[in-house]
């Protein structure tokens, strides 16, 4: 028998030219912030400052929600297939620039290489592609014979998979004819601004994007403007209330996209080695920092016991550590606030009875790290049972019937996404049919598309993005 | 020769397809347009509101279950039933609209017409709303409308007949069940609505009616969590609108702002659409 | 007797209970999890986007090497042609004696004596194998007694190790219990040789059919497991080598054994065969990583891997002519 290791198979990071600090991009163009303030962005695999960028106030908001209105009659008059054009244009530019992309976005979010390279860049690449399309087809989208955009976009995105957001959120607008003001995760700016340069390189028009960072104050300061006709919002489920309930009375739209506590049921007749592969891809998928993760497991009872001794033997098998390596599966914990999130959540487990194991793995010594953990003899008021985690940890339950993994599945204010998992087609449909989540991926999960709407139920948010219904995101529905 | 003695009849609440008195034990006197005592109606409280929810919640599970051609058989049996009664609706609304003959008429035409309407969208919303998203993989993906659940409705105030159903139809088409919240001065025609409900076929619980003072048990419906959304149409743009939308992000409730239309336009599929959860079903192919 | 419906966890009582006769084999055979495609294929894809590079790269093109089962199979094949393939077998790389011999030759059985001829004159050569095709390979149409003659045959003539094919119409038709105990004759014609199973792949069709033919050839006792043989497409596909591995993975779990495995069959480049061995460092595991656990049959797979090894040592591109063509 040979002992193998993978030797270490780097990235390059050399293709991504960051600068000292970045301004805020208004009307086409890069400025400096009239807050005259800065935050820094940090690569949480290894505590190095990337780059400085501006922190936008309440003035910069509004230089930029000026800018978008400016653009707006133009940009909304001009013809769907020109507009067309300059998202293939932009769609283009992100294939050609994918591997920029991709290392930027691992260095900025922590995320493995193989990620940004293989699903978040080429998937923001085919948002545009997609959206592109539809810009001159929107009279047979369903919403009438002339549908039309609301307006102004204030866009606030998370840091879990900043390019991809900024995609799901700016592809659909533009193609149906609003202008947009985004504003990145303080963690994870970095991508949104080189996007900012493609928007240049495409020679879309000034102002028709337009991309404010900054941390919390800034986001609320784009809700608030009384310039935004529609507020699309994706992120944690208590900021999502805070901005429903923010913009009550006025006249601004609003989609939300929010947490998430996804049950993947595992049945007795599942393909069981595919079924570990989607516990696995479910949970551990970008650190599960993951709105839509497979966070509970719901494993029929006479098989729970089989499969988590597998389980374990194949998270076990887990590769966690440097992001940059192209064989890395599980990188690096995006914030210290998120790692202390995970922290606490997870104690609460131990502390409320349930069992805790995790991958004995070697950590870097530098960055933020979590071992890829599950905890067994979890009941339904757990905490960890209930509250979204939004890092690698699992919570595994058990069920006896159909009936019963269709009622733990529902007991949860979330219903975002959910996995089944048999080889019987009439329970697939009967499970699916029943389960109260935007996205159920039977025999799969986490597979993601432009066609294919995404949403939420209940607390989980409303409106979709991809697809049809992802349209009506961003056109007038009266 | 002594004139007879009119019975009067106080009207009671529909709840899980029963009449029941306000558990408050109150009611008030309802008025025709030109001042004349019609009846007395139940005036329901946040207790009745909170049943109310129960019996939704319980019908809903039902009526989302029945197939869509059954909900739509059930739908176009309510407007037999209001052909059937058509009299008195005219009646119920030259006295409380101040509308001439022909104009009751004609609003219940629309009103029977507008139950029609709705009932053919059962099984044919999917196809509108839904899709097969042709992924770029081997997955067959597709997604169907999903009602969103408990649907509270703060009626229309003035329009009390079609303006009513405007709001109801499209909540229970797809299989959402309703708390109504009828208009305060004018409730006579959703009364009546409750006894067609109640002979035709449509499940216990799927439309339960309140007759009484939406800035009273409004705040109870638009923070209650087991509601999952709320049509304001008949709340008039304002504070008080504007705090029923504020407290309905407490469950992040989907809602419908205050209508300022005409009910009397040709709908459009808005509140159709409000009231459904996209739901995306991925599965691989492959033997 | 275990009574759950699907065989997710499985017990050594149930591969007993298995062998007892065709009915408890069929019903073992069915309960057997099923496989996704494209779930399976979706793993062993992103299995082959590990990265190997430096030394790791070096450590594997030396074990693929040494786990070669360098084959011939033509009609055409002759005593010069298989003296050839035995020199090459031997002596990989004739200016590098670094190079590891590869594991085998694999030849069909009236060629083992010349293979076994050619060896005995190397003194590297008592560590190579010599495997012969047998049971009407490729087809495996013929009686069971020309398949044991077929074996003995080869077995007489000196082969270390017996590469059989398993019965696909008798598979395909659904009796089981006759490719079961067509493999067990073989297993006894076999005396000390070892028993490669061919399961041919790409006629089975389906993953659950790999699955299930894969654990009826442990049942029966098979050394080895082996993909194809070499004359059909879809072949050793990484999906199907990945499909594979997991049950040699689950056979030593519930036994303790360890049964080897081989995929043959379409790989050519070196960055196939490091997929491979990707595939079965991370399904079986290390223990594995072994000549005596893990063969690749191919016939010119071996000079890419010389050519990836001089590229290794000597910093730039080789070319063909720097391998010998045998």
């Amino acid at each position: 028998m040979t002992h193998f290791e993978y030797a270490p198979a780097p990235e390059s990071r050399s293709v991504v030219e960051l600068k000292e600090s970045y301004g805020l991009f208004i009307d086409g163009e890069f400025v400096d912030p009239l807050s005259d303030s800065y935050l820094s962005s940090v690569n949480p695999a290894t505590e190095e400052v990337l780059a400085h960028f501006a922190v936008g106030s309440d003035a910069d908001v509004d230089a930029a929600v000026r800018a978008a209105r400016r653009a707006l009659p133009k940009w909304s008059k001009l013809p769907g297939s020109e507009r067309g054009k300059y998202l293939f244009r932009i769609a283009r530019i992100l294939q050609e620039r994918a591997r920029e992309f991709a290392v930027l976005e691992t260095l900025d979010n922590g995320k493995p290489i193989k990620e940004s390279r293989d699903v978040d860049v080429p998937l923001a690449a085919a948002h545009f592609f997609y959206h592109a399309g539809w810009a001159d087809k929107l009279e047979y989208a369903g919403y009438g014979k002339n549908p039309k955009p609301i307006g102004v976009a204030g866009q606030v995105i998370p840091w879990n998979f900043p390019l991809l957001m900024l995609a799901w959120k700016v592809a659909p607008a533009l193609a149906c004819g609003n202008t947009v003001v985004l504003k990145p995760a303080e963690t994870t700016p970095l991508t949104a601004l080189l996007f900012a340069e493609v928007c240049q390189q495409a020679g879309l028009p000034k102002g028709v994007v337009n991309i404010v960072t900054g941390a919390g104050a800034t986001g609320a300061a784009v809700v608030a403007h009384a310039g935004v006709d529609k507020v699309a919002f994706t992120g944690s489920t208590a900021v999502g209330k805070s901005i429903a309930a923010a913009i009550a009375g006025t006249h601004k739209r609003l989609t939300l996209e929010l947490g998430g506590k996804g049950a993947n049921i595992i049945f007795d007749d599942a393909p069981v080695d595919q079924a570990i592969e989607g516990i696995i891809n479910g949970i551990f998928f970008n650190q599960g920092h993951v709105c839509c993760a497979g966070s509970r497991l719901l494993l029929q009872e006479s098989i729970a016991e089989e499969v988590i001794s597998r389980l374990q033997h194949r998270m076990s098998t887990l590769r966690v550590g440097d992001p940059m390596d192209k064989n890395t599966d599980v990188g690096a914990i995006n914030s210290l606030a998120q790692l202390q999130r995970i922290t606490d959540i997870a104690s609460s487990g131990d502390a409320e009875g349930a069992r805790r194991w995790s991958v004995d793995c070697a950590l870097p010594e530098r960055g933020y790290w979590y071992r890829p953990t599950l905890f067994l003899d979890v009941t339904e008021s757990h905490r960890i049972a209930r509250e979204e985690i939004f890092g690698p940890v699992l919570a595994v339950q058990t069920f006896r019937t159909p009936t019963e993994a269709i009622e733990k599945a529902n007991n949860s204010p979330y219903g975002l996404s959910a996995g089944v998992w048999s080889d019987k087609g009439s329970r697939i449909h009967l499970m699916a049919e029943n389960l109260k989540a935007g996205v159920v991926w039977a025999n799969s999960f986490n597979k993601f598309d432009p066609t294919s709407p995404f949403g939420g139920y209940k607390e989980s948010g409303y409106g979709r993005e991809g697809g049809v219904a992802g349209l009506a995101s961003y056109l007038v529905q009266e | 020769m002594t004139e007879r003695i009119e019975v009067r009849k106080t009207y009671k609440l529909f709840i899980n397809g029963a009449f029941v008195r306000s558990e408050s034990g109150r009611s008030y006197e309802v008025f025709s347009h030109d001042g004349e005592f019609l009846a007395n109606v139940a005036h329901a409280s946040r207790k009745d509101a909170r049943d109310a929810v129960v019996a939704a919640r319980a019908g809903q599970a039902v009526w989302a279950k029945a197939t869509a051609y059954n909900r739509g058989q059930v739908l176009f049996r309510v407007a037999e039933v209001m052909e059937s009664r058509r009299a008195q609706f005219e009646e119920e609304l030259r006295r409380t609209e101040n509308v001439s003959e022909k104009k009751a008429r004609k609003a219940v035409d629309n009103a029977i017409d507008r139950v029609v309407w709705y009932a053919g969208w059962t099984d044919k919303l999917a196809a509108i709303a839904g899709a097969n998203n042709p992924v770029a993989g081997p997955y067959f993906n597709f997604t169907v409308p999903e009602p969103t659940g408990v649907i509270a409705i703060m009626a229309p105030q003035s329009d009390s007949l079609l303006g009513l159903l405007s709001v109801i139809l499209p909540a229970i088409a797809s299989g959402n069940s309703t708390v109504v919240v009828t208009s305060f001065h004018r409730p006579i025609p959703a009364i009546t609505l409750s006894e067609v409900l109640a002979t035709s076929d449509v499940p216990a619980g799927v439309v339960n009616i309140l007759t009484g003072d939406f800035s009273e048990i409004g705040t109870w419906l638009a923070e209650h969590s087991d509601v999952d959304g709320i049509d304001l149409a008949g709340v008039p743009v304002g504070d008080f609108a504007t705090k029923l939308e504020a407290l309905a992000a407490s469950n992040i409730k989907r809602v419908a702002r205050p209508f300022t239309g005409d009910w009397n336009d040709e709908p459009s599929l808005y509140r159709l659409r409000q009231w459904i959860e996209s739901k995306t079903v991925w599965h691989p192919i492959g033997a | 007797m275990t009574t759950a419906a699907h065989l997710v966890h499985l017990a050594a009582s149930d591969l007993e209970d298995a062998r007892r006769d065709e009915a408890s084999l069929r019903s073992f055979i069915s309960r057997l999890p099923g496989v996704d495609k494209v779930g399976l294929e979706a793993r062993a894809a992103a299995l082959g986007t590990r990265s190997i590079k430096t030394s790791a790269k070096a450590q594997l093109i030396d074990l693929a090497i040494a786990m070669v089962d360098l084959t011939t199979l033509e009609g055409a094949d002759t005593t010069g042609k298989v003296t050839q393939l035995c020199a090459k077998a031997v002596t990989p790389d004739p200016l590098d004696a670094s190079v590891p011999a590869v594991a085998a030759v694999c030849v069909y059985g009236d060629k083992v004596a010349d293979a076994k001829a050619a060896l005995s004159t190397h003194p590297r050569g008592a560590g190579i194998n010599v495997a012969a095709v047998a049971t009407a390979f490729p087809s495996g149409r013929a009686s069971l007694a020309v398949k044991l003659l077929d074996t003995r045959d080869a077995v007489d003539a000196g082969a270390d190790e017996i590469d059989m094919v398993i019965d696909r119409g008798a598979f395909l038709s659904g009796r089981y219990g006759q490719v079961f105990e067509e493999i067990q004759h073989v297993k006894q014609a076999c005396g000390q040789a070892h028993l490669k199973v061919i399961l041919e792949t790409g006629e089975l069709q389906t993953y659950d059919n790999i699955k299930r033919a894969s654990w009826i050839a442990m049942l029966a006792g098979a050394d080895f497991i082996k993909t194809s043989t070499g004359k059909v497409p879809l072949a050793a596909t990484p999906a199907n080598v990945l499909l594979m591995l997991e049950a040699c993975r689950d056979w030593h779990r519930v036994t303790g054994e360890k049964i080897g495995m081989k995929p043959a069959g379409g790989i050519r480049t070196t960055k196939d065969a490091m997929k491979m061995l990707v595939l079965v460092h991370e399904t079986t595991g290390d223990e594995w990583l072994t000549p005596s656990l893990f063969r690749i049959g191919a016939s010119t797979l071996l000079n890419d891997l010389l050519m990836q090894r001089q590229k290794l040592r000597d910093g730039h591109y080789s070319s063909s002519r720097y391998v010998t063509n045998d």
